[in-house]
């Protein structure tokens, strides 16, 4: 049941990704971009992670893509981007091959190997996946959680200033 | 034996056939509904402006609707030739279906008793159900831009960039107003959010701010007047449609209504206590939904559309402070009632 869920998912979202850097269009790549995520947000509904998946489409498909194609009309790049060899295509080859090793290091060295940890499935149906990062975010992941606050104040703080010339 | 919730575990067959059976019903009845409300719109506004609406098709005018889409069936289908056709082909679908899928987590009904088994007037209850009903409107923007955007024409592009900074500036406000319904409920998912409200302890009474900011970022969200900017007839001909022809311009009106027959439902289900009422659980439900559809047409023929800056300042300044005011209240009065 679940292999059949998920391949059709994995597949989608591989041959979307592949159409991200295939696509000479920009809008074309954005919409590919936002069929992987919604891909994505499946996959996380098998592996018992609703509340991911929600966000995944709520943030990434519904605000963030929304604004890249905002911008991507706003600068009307409708015509072809150019060919040509440019710097990023020897440093995205580099950075993928980085994060899969460190992947198959972390997924093959154990550290996220097949131990059980607290968190098993019935738990999580139990309690229900929203109230449990709920639960972590505000007790045991607060200092990380109200440091990730601050980047994002400086962060908006920053977007006014520049988007405001004489403040 | 006390009757439990029928599940693909305990009762496989009934709940394949109680499933397909609420899917077409639930799917009928919002497009019955959706044709049914264009000739509503029609003649209360009509009536609104001391005009009678429509009146020739059929007893009342009640055959226009049919006609009108017949009309719009036969059209000839045009696609500009410079429009990118993907998108200009895609933009029709991705308005219509979030609208439609959105009601997969609406209960419009308490449990019916069959045999041993409750069978819930609702799709699927999910856990997480009003994430995945703003997931649903977050995506609903992207036919409006890719309709804005694929035509290549200047008013339907500048449509759709209305559109989407409009819908993003609202779906804030959408989002924090909800918040302070959580800290009441406790859950999300909208099974337990109607529980929660039975007995006449609705939302609405609870948190009338609340309501009130809801339904005004909803009808932004769903691009009625007074927030129809996006559309807008007299500066844009008609935004982000402009270039849509035949029944894909047909596609783009069912979901404007799709869209409000949605929300209505939601706000029905999230603050007016779902199917809680004096009547049997549907027919409460479809009152409440039938009210703000009534509401959102009456609002229509009351208040000019907005300036383009107003609307920007009433999201930012005014609704999102209220929404943030209106969880510091609840989050306070929470503590010290415990």
């Amino acid at each position: 049941m679940e292999a059949l869920v998920f391949y059709p998912f994995a597949l989608v979202a591989v041959i979307s990704a592949i159409l991200v850097i295939w696509c000479r269009n920009p809008v074309n790549s954005a919409l590919s971009l936002v069929l992987t995520f919604i891909c994505l947000a499946g996959l996380y509904v098998t592996l018992n992670a609703p509340f991911m998946a929600a966000i995944q489409i709520i943030v990434y498909a519904g605000a963030i893509m929304v604004l890249i194609l905002f911008v991507i009309m706003m600068l009307n790049l409708s015509s072809d981007v150019k060919r040509g060899i440019r710097h990023s295509v020897v440093t995205g080859p580099v950075a993928s091959g980085l994060i899969l090793f460190f992947v198959l290091y972390f997924v093959g060295g154990g550290e996220a190997g097949l131990h059980n940890g607290t968190l098993l499935a019935e738990i999580v149906n139990k309690v229900g996946h929203t109230e449990m990062i709920g639960a972590a975010i505000f007790t045991q992941f607060l200092f990380p959680f109200e440091i990730a606050s601050i980047l994002l104040l400086v962060a908006i703080i920053g977007a006014v200033v520049l988007a405001k010339k004489d403040v | 034996m006390t009757p439990e919730i029928v599940t693909l575990a305990n009762n496989p067959a009934l709940y394949l056939v109680s499933m397909f059976a609420k899917i077409f019903g639930v799917f009928a009845v919002v497009m019955g509904m959706v044709a049914y409300a264009t000739w509503v719109e029609r003649k209360v506004i009509g009536r609104m402006q001391t005009r009678l609406g429509p009146t020739m098709t059929g007893p009342a005018g009640l055959l226009q609707p049919i006609a009108d889409g017949l009309k719009l069936f036969f059209k000839e289908d045009i696609i500009p030739t410079k429009a990118h056709k993907v998108a200009f082909l895609l933009a029709p679908m991705m308005i219509l279906v979030p609208a439609l899928i959105t009601f997969a987590v609406v209960p419009f009904g308490g449990d019916i008793r069959v045999g041993d088994y409750l069978v819930p007037l609702q799709i699927t209850d999910l856990n997480v159900g009003v994430l995945y009903i703003f997931a649903m409107s977050g995506l609903g923007v992207y036919g409006i831009v890719l309709a804005g955007w694929s035509s290549n024409s200047k008013y339907s592009l500048l449509g759709g960039i209305r559109s989407s900074a409009q819908m993003i500036s609202y779906e804030l406000a959408m989002g924090l107003s909800l918040v302070s319904i959580f800290m009441l409920s406790e859950t999300l998912s909208l099974r337990g959010l109607v529980e929660a409200q039975s007995g006449y302890g609705w939302y609405a009474f609870k948190q009338p701010l609340a309501f009130v900011l809801f339904f005004v970022a909803m009808m932004a969200e769903v691009n009625r007047t007074p927030f129809d900017l996006p559309e807008a007839e007299t500066e844009l001909v008609s935004g982000f449609c402009t270039e849509y022809s035949s029944m894909k311009y047909a596609l783009f009106f069912m979901a404007e209504y799709a869209n409000m027959i949605t929300m209505s439902g939601i706000t029905a289900t999230l603050f007016l206590g779902g199917a809680d009422g004096p009547f049997p659980g549907v027919i409460n439900f479809l009152i409440k939904v039938f009210a703000c559809m009534f509401f959102m047409i009456w609002v229509r023929a009351t208040f000019p559309r907005l300036r383009y800056d107003q609307l920007m300042n009433l999201g930012w300044k005014i609704m999102i402070p209220l929404t943030l005011v209106n969880i510091a209240v609840t989050a306070v009065v929470i503590v010290v009632l415990q």
